[in-house]
């Protein structure tokens, strides 16, 4: 039987690298998911015969309670809402490797120091994902608003993260560890996860989300040492440097390092103290019909598509707008920013659910040069990632930010519901420019509007 | 128990591994893929049942149980989000 199960982790493991590697091209990433998703049937079936376990029906009921209503909320969620979704995900991962780690140590026997010294830093590591990834979650969901920010606050939480080192430290050297050290240990581990997540604005969520999802993984394999599971190890180490490759990417996406996401609420800092000076100019304002006309007789036309698009649901509306345009010969392609929607890649979802074939999208590399050439500049419920400041003023807290040069099209037509800041608060330089027109309105209502005009033509 | 030296190989080695499949992703598939490791570390399900399966005490069988359904949640969730994404993608062509 031994041998069947080391088969079996080891297929599993083999189909789990086979599987984010198709997961890396849109053409074979589907299929990728459903290897990675057989290998997990295998995992979690052969694990059942494992010797000299007991409880089985207690096992039984868990997986049929956690299952059954991931598989529910998970068939639910609407793709706007997807980040919090993969947040919370996350987060039961990382407590269930915190949870391994509890019973383990709370076994009583003491197997080797290497043991208990991965057993505990896994159970560190654990459970701050776990409570973080519930934070972040409850601040993606709206459950949150605020970021707590108080005086000494990462004195505070230093003071806190060293309890339970100090703690952890105990439990490593006890040949029987006490059920309080432990209790006092997972509790301090837990409420650092929570102070380190609170100080966090929603805007960098999404890098704290994919860091959460690194430190799950090295979690996960540290209790797969403990457990001497080969296929915990490799799943958990591949996604755990995975991860924290793709933490970093997002990260630059958005021109802040790590540290800064992690240690400075946005705005917080030096950015919130430079009071934007009122932008020169003024904002001119266009109709649907004149907007209508407009890119009807353009040669090209550059969509800019933003998380504000998604908040009104007009994507499908813009698709049926694009396809309009190009019928009548007009060639449409949809600029993504990195970092639009809640975090990367979470646009072309969006897109994607709308029906937007792939090949249409571009991203900020491929696209940005072409903006010259374009006749219009379409931004919907984009805001700060065409904001040309990030380019021109050293003071505002986005400069630097890679942005999409949507001022450079030769005109830009911005749908935008009011005339509020973006997300950062900052003013946005590109609704002054003299070749801007605004078009205010749901951008629901206005793709609609615009389509209607495009048939009377 | 996997010996100390052999363990430290496979870590390093599936830490590279993870570096190199990722590191060829385009950025559209960033949301996807996220999500997609998020299911892969799901196989912690695994690891929690041996763990409940070897519980003793109430407590630990209540922490096991526990341990097991957010595994299982992680796992299946994982698996349901990231498949709903990916269905979605498709080509011009494929798009009729």
């Amino acid at each position: 039987m031994g041998l069947a199960i080391d088969v079996s982790y080891f297929l599993a493991a083999a189909l789990f690298i086979l599987g984010l590697k198709r997961m890396s091209s849109p053409v074979t990433a589907r299929a990728g998911i459903v290897w990675a998703g057989a290998g997990m049937v295998v995992a979690t079936l052969i694990t059942f015969l494992t010797p000299d376990m007991h409880n089985y029906g207690w096992m039984t009921l868990a997986i049929a309670i956690g299952g059954g209503l991931a598989w529910y909320s998970g068939k639910k969620v609407s793709m706007t809402d997807m980040p919090q979704m993969i947040a919370i995900y996350n987060g039961m991962g990382g407590g269930a490797a915190a949870a391994i780690a509890a019973v383990e140590l709370m076994g009583g026997e003491f197997h080797s120091s290497t043991f208990q010294v991965l057993a505990v830093i896994g159970a560190l590591i654990g459970s701050v994902a776990f409570s973080g990834s519930m934070v972040a979650f409850a601040k993606l969901q709206g459950l949150m608003k605020r970021s707590l920010v108080f005086p000494g606050q990462q004195l505070f939480n230093l003071l806190v993260f060293g309890g339970a080192l100090m703690f952890g430290f105990m439990l490593m050297g006890a040949e029987q560890a006490g059920g309080f050290s432990i209790l006092i240990f997972f509790g301090l581990a837990l409420l650092f996860g929570i102070l380190m997540t609170l100080p966090i604005g929603g805007a960098d969520m999404p890098v704290v989300i994919s860091l959460y999802n690194a430190l799950t993984g090295l979690a996960v394999a540290f209790e797969g040492f403990v457990l001497s599971n080969a296929a915990m190890i490799i799943a958990g180490t591949v996604v755990g440097s995975a991860g924290t490759l793709l933490t970093q990417l997002m990260a630059k996406a958005m021109n802040r390092s790590l540290s800064n996401v992690l240690f400075s609420g946005f705005g917080s800092g030096a950015a919130s103290s430079a009071e934007q000076g009122a932008e020169e100019g003024t904002m001119k304002e266009i109709d649907a019909t004149d907007a209508a006309v407009m890119m009807a007789y353009a040669d090209k036309v550059i969509i800019v598509p933003g998380y504000g698009m998604a908040v009104a649901q007009a994507q499908h509306k813009v698709w049926e707008f694009a396809r309009f345009l190009e019928e009548r010969g007009v060639t449409v392609k949809f600029a993504i920013h990195p970092v639009a929607g809640r975090m990367p890649g979470h646009m072309n979802v969006l897109l994607a659910e709308a029906g937007v074939p792939y090949d249409k999208i571009y991203d900020l590399d491929e696209i940005n040069n072409e903006f010259p050439q374009a006749d219009v500049a379409l931004v919907i419920g984009a805001n700060d990632v065409v904001n040309p400041v990030a380019r021109s003023n050293p003071d505002s807290p986005i400069y630097g930010m890679p942005i999409l040069d949507a001022d450079k099209a030769r005109n830009v037509i911005c749908v935008k519901r009011g005339k509020g800041k973006g997300f950062s608060g900052v003013e946005n330089a590109l609704f002054f420019l003299d070749n801007t027109r605004m078009l205010y309105g749901d951008g629901q209502d206005v793709a609609g509007k615009l389509i209607a005009e495009l048939k009377q033509l | 128990m996997i010996e100390g030296f052999t363990a430290l190989y496979i870590f390093m080695l599936a830490g590279f591994t993870g570096y190199e499949v990722i590191s060829r992703v385009p950025v559209i598939l960033h949301t996807p893929l996220m999500s997609g490791s998020n299911f892969v570390h799901g196989i912690v399900l695994v690891g929690a049942m041996v763990a409940l399966g070897h519980a003793e005490t109430d407590m630990e069988i209540l922490i096991g149980f526990i341990g097991v359904m957010l595994g299982a949640g992680n796992a299946v969730g994982g698996y349901v989000v990231t498949e709903r994404m990916l269905e979605m993608f498709k080509s011009s062509k494929e798009a009729k």
